[in-house]
């Protein structure tokens, strides 16, 4: 795999967006997405850890799964990668930030369940990608999966105060606006492509 | 024991069925459905891993202690999802390429934990077991109706067999992710209405 990693970054947020294309991330996606401050508070906090995450992921793969052998260990480790990253995030944030553990508190320990970050280690492995590839697609996912959920929060938002049918109400509703912005994004297929 | 089979059973495949009811595990749901050999396959990896590892926590539920106990349940679903990674590679390589990462993703199915903590952890190991199966099989049967629909008019095919002919038009949109949302979509709707219309 050669791919520049800035076009790994843009094609990770726009034509390959995780959520809109990979379908990762459903389950907080769906259920956060109810008002713009908290999917924004969220958005930040998956786009910080899964930076770190996957740079921590590729860092621990390569130098340590590898030379021992132990390559199907790997989602074990990459868990265990995640779990302990963000309780000790939590940690530092409290002891030391607690203005941002505030805002962000409280979707630390959603993350290590966020299939997402997982998504993207695991992508990264299959891929094969390099140390700046793993760090742009890391990022990129990030900031796709941030984008994703503050739009979908914004339209939910504006569209409270309509009538919806009731059963559609809910995870219906968002699912078919999710469809629509996923139609949307397809339109932004031609400027990089990275499968 | 066995009216709680019975009840057990009603609920995990229909009135609290997984996918449609608790809006849960819906990210494979969605990745899985383009074609229905390999959402059978993904069906079948998760109903293993959910009855063992509810199983599992059963057994051991008095010895982990509850402060712990999801680093513990998190670590049984990581090991059974291992085997079961292990297993298509060797046997199904095609449909392990296929699935992708998508089989390690098992371990963050929130029906797998959710099963764990709500089921698994205060029930004996038979009954645990039984409802770990019931719901994999919940969450099967309904993507395995997506793929159908999915398949069908995507590829005019049925696990790869030819049903629809020449004369059938494919539906590219029904290949694109977009479809998996708007399928998913309708049928959480139709269910919905179903149900609010019987409760008035």
């Amino acid at each position: 795999m050669d791919i520049n990693p800035i076009v790994i970054f843009f094609a990770s947020i726009f034509t390959s967006n995780i959520v809109l294309t990979n379908f990762l991330g459903m389950c907080s996606y769906l259920a956060i997405s109810k008002d713009l401050k908290s999917s924004w508070g969220l958005g930040q906090a998956v786009i910080f850890v899964m930076t770190i995450t996957t740079i921590l992921n590729y860092l621990v793969y390569k130098y340590i799964l590898i030379p021992a052998g132990l390559e199907y260990l790997r989602y074990i480790v990459f868990i265990i990668v995640v779990a302990a990253f963000v309780q000790l995030l939590e940690m530092i944030l409290e002891r030391f930030i607690p203005g941002l553990y505030y805002t962000l508190g409280i979707f630390l320990p959603l993350i290590t369940v966020n299939c997402a970050i997982l998504g993207v280690a695991l992508f990264m492995v299959i891929r094969e990608y390099t140390f700046l590839q793993s760090l742009a697609y890391g990022a990129g996912g990030g900031i796709g999966w941030a984008l994703a959920i503050v739009a979908l929060a914004g339209i939910r938002e504006k569209v409270d105060e309509t009538k919806i049918p009731k059963g559609l109400q809910g995870p219906g509703f968002a699912l078919i606006v999710t469809g629509i912005m996923a139609m949307a994004f397809v339109g932004l297929s031609g400027i990089a492509n990275i499968q | 024991m066995r009216s709680e089979i019975k009840t057990i059973t009603e609920k995990d495949l229909w009135t609290e069925n997984p996918v449609i009811r608790q809006i849960l595990g819906i990210c494979s749901a969605l990745a899985v459905t383009n074609l229905m050999a390999n959402t059978f396959i993904m069906g079948m990896g998760v109903t293993f891993v959910t009855a063992f590892s509810s199983m599992t926590v059963s057994f051991l539920r008095h010895v982990i202690p509850r402060r712990i106990r999801m680093m513990v349940q998190t670590l049984i679903i990581a090991s059974y999802v291992i085997i079961v990674d292990i297993i298509l590679k060797a046997f199904l390589p095609e449909i392990s390429a296929n699935l992708g990462p998508y089989v390690g993703l098992i371990i963050t199915n929130c029906i797998i934990m959710g099963r764990c903590e709500a089921y698994g952890q205060s029930n004996p190991p038979l009954l645990a077991f039984w409802d770990g199966m019931m719901s994999g099989l919940g969450y099967t049967m309904v993507l395995m109706f997506i793929s159908f629909i999915r398949e069908l008019m995507g590829f005019g095919t049925l696990f790869g067999i030819p049903i629809l002919g020449d004369w059938w038009t494919r539906w590219t949109i029904m290949v694109m992710p977009a479809s998996a949302f708007f399928v998913l979509a309708i049928i959480i709707w139709i269910v919905q209405a179903r149900q609010s219309k019987k409760s008035v």
